[in-house]
């Protein structure tokens, strides 16, 4: 993640864009994934806890650019991404546990999850695609909530607060060489590493076709006017049920990659409403519709708190100013003032995001005020 | 039996729902005038609670005597009413004011942030865990007997609610300020070139939002009783889909909704369970947004080009 800012910060602070930058939003991701995929080679830490959290950046990623079609490309606000985030654990659990007969493999039930993702997402975008953006905002908020609800409420179903485990890892009962990789996965969280890598390398790649295919302009132009767009013969609501479809089933796919890294869905607070916003922040900040952006802000938020965070607090500790452990006296209390202040000031100064897509910054500094 | 549980639980729901359209109010009154969901309403009136808090403990009021303690009273809405009216006043002309021209996602998001970081001052003020109130007034039963319970709690909520809301419609439909707010809200621009001011309309706007939210915080405290750094989300979302109910932006339709809310709070819990009440409320606001987006009162705005 942290390889290809440096170059692109540069060049987009430079005034002309010239070949390098050409070059550099052309290939920033083959070295990102180069230097990743090498990356457990070389740094033991990976194959310990480390590791495991690396696959958890990997896994917001995903998220985040699954909400990035959504806010950045369609231009539709989505407060409740972590439901679908939820219900992609949840589907993914449910097949494989065994609690329950199917214990189905990893592959399929992952599908199986996607499917009943994007399914979920058409049955809530088909009947709110009519109201207006803000409405749409707190339908998908409200929508969280009765998910996160009926995922606690649902004991018989869904375990409650205990949640469903345990997901056995990818490749359980997989005898492949004389290996069995259900238990190498178990064993070496590199494995999934991996995977989640490989996963969110696939979902960068498809959102690069997206961006430049048919279908993912259209979404564009949906964004930047709907009339316009259907006078050209766009239909909006078919293409705006496509980004709910898609958007849903990349964000099931995050939640079949977390259950599985976790071995259990944990409980239901962990799709709640404050990770949907987690995740918005991290598209905002990043630059909405902006691929690298994305990435970038969920590094940036997910090194916050899992880096950052305790390393200050630690510091903090050892100078030892705050012998009875005032919240306001240690970094991780400041938590949501920073997040609030940072989207505060990302929407007043730079409402375009730290890595703007270059659509995306015309219309926020150039014309897109009549909107 | 049945029959006065039942109409027990209407009366819970309906003091309830009071409370609910006092914080309804500042968002449909916002969001009439400048087509923002204020984020941020709920937990401007958790900070109110704080402070409320705060002065419960330094003035060291107590059950005391009953006069002295309504007038104690009398004097906490009065301040956390104006802490939470200037405290959204501010809150507009540093954050949402420089905003007024941008695409209409950038004050949302604004609103997002504020809300995070009230919550965090409302963390460093109480504390991460919940903070009980003081119960400042007695719970005997006003109506006497065994049958239905109205506490002087019941009371005070309407004592306080009733006359906010004469005040409210007073000034919004007699006044000259009231009439410029009816203008903005229907033009911005047309009532700028008849002169009005609309900057101020708008300030005088999230003053009275605020007041109002200031009002419905110490009503919280001394109703509920329990108090939480958290406790703006949940509260805030109930207010805001009785906002959407009633119809956005429409003032009846905001006291309406908050009833219905309330209402329907009660007799979920009732009938159906604790647990599954927000699960219903957030089901009732989906169906409403999805049929009847004008909501119960409100007048069906066609999105302008």
């Amino acid at each position: 993640m942290a390889a290809p800012s440096p170059h692109t910060a540069a060049a987009v602070s430079s005034p002309s864009r010239g070949a390098a930058w050409d070059f550099l939003s052309q290939r920033w991701e083959l070295v990102t994934l180069a230097v990743l995929a090498l990356a457990p080679l070389f740094v033991p830490p990976l194959g310990g806890a480390l590791g495991g959290q690396v696959t958890t950046l990997f896994i917001y990623c995903i998220l985040a650019l699954a909400l990035n079609v959504m806010v950045g490309y369609t231009g539709l606000v989505h407060l409740g991404i972590a439901a679908f985030f939820g219900i992609g654990a949840y589907v993914l659990a449910i097949l494989t546990v065994p609690m329950y007969p199917f214990q189905i493999g990893f592959l399929p039930a992952a599908v199986i999850a996607m499917l009943v993702t994007a399914g979920t997402g058409l049955a809530l975008g088909a009947p709110t695609l009519r109201l207006r953006g803000d409405y749409l905002a707190i339908v998908t908020l409200g929508f969280g909530e009765v998910v996160k609800v009926t995922l606690r409420n649902l004991e018989q179903i869904t375990g409650g607060m205990k949640g469903l485990n345990p997901v056995p890892p990818p490749g359980a009962g997989v005898i492949l060489q004389g290996i069995d990789l259900g238990k190498e996965f178990a064993i070496d969280p590199r494995w999934f590493y991996y995977l989640a890598l490989l996963a969110l390398a696939g979902v960068v790649l498809a959102m690069r076709r997206l961006e430049n295919s048919r279908l993912g302009r259209a979404l564009v132009a949906v964004r930047e006017d709907e009339l316009a767009a259907q006078a050209m013969g766009i239909s909006a609501t078919k293409v705006k049920l496509a980004a709910f479809a898609m958007s849903s089933a990349v964000a099931g796919l995050a939640g079949c990659l977390y259950a599985a890294s976790l071995s259990t869905t944990a409980d239901p607070n962990a799709y709640d409403f404050n990770r949907s916003i987690m995740v918005l922040c991290a598209v905002i900040l990043g630059g909405l519709g902006s691929i690298p952006g994305t990435l970038l802000g969920v590094a940036i938020l997910v090194g916050f708190d899992t880096v950052l965070a305790p390393w200050a607090d630690s510091w903090i500790q050892q100078m030892n100013v705050n012998p009875q452990g005032l919240s306001y006296l240690s970094f991780s209390g400041w938590r949501l003032a920073i997040f609030g202040l940072a989207l505060v000031l990302v929407m007043r100064y730079r409402p375009e995001g730290l890595i703007p897509s270059r659509r995306m910054a015309a219309e926020l500094h150039d014309g897109g005020q009549g909107a | 039996m049945s029959a006065q549980f039942l109409l027990q639980q209407c009366l819970i729901g309906l003091t309830n729902g009071a409370l609910i359209a006092l914080v309804a109010l500042g968002y449909t009154m916002v969001y009439g005038i400048i087509g923002l969901i204020n984020f941020a309403h709920g937990d401007l009136i958790m900070l109110g609670a704080c402070l409320a808090l705060s002065l419960v403990g330094v003035l060291g009021m107590t059950a005391a005597g009953p006069a002295t303690t309504w007038v104690g009273i009398a004097g906490l809405v009065l301040l956390c009413g104006l802490f939470c009216g200037a405290l959204n006043v501010a809150v507009d002309r540093i954050v949402y004011k420089p905003l007024r021209n941008a695409p209409k996602l950038a004050p949302l998001v604004s609103a997002i942030g504020v809300s995070f970081i009230f919550m965090n001052i409302g963390l460093f003020w109480l504390g991460p865990a919940d903070k009980s109130f003081p119960e400042l007034l007695p719970s005997t039963n006003l109506l006497g007997g065994e049958g239905l319970q109205f506490t002087w709690k019941d009371l005070l909520v309407l004592l306080i609610v009733g006359p906010l809301m004469v005040a409210l419609s007073v000034l919004v439909k007699g006044t000259k300020l009231g009439k410029a707010m009816r203008a903005v809200s229907q033009d911005p621009t047309a009532a700028a070139l008849v002169g009005v001011d609309v900057d101020r309309v708008i300030a005088a706007t999230f003053f009275i939002g605020g007041f109002l939210g200031g009002a419905a915080s110490v009503i919280y405290g001394l109703y509920i009783n329990t108090i939480g750094f958290q406790m703006g989300f949940q509260n805030g979302l109930y207010a805001f889909t009785a906002a959407v109910l009633g119809g956005i932006g429409s003032i009846p339709g905001a006291v309406l909704g908050g009833l219905v809310i309330g209402l329907v709070r009660a007799l979920a819990s009732a009938y159906v369970g604790e647990r599954w009440t927000g699960a219903i409320v957030f089901a009732i606001l989906i169906v409403i947004l999805v049929f009847r987006p004008e909501g119960l009162l409100g007048r069906r705005v066609k999105e302008k080009v």
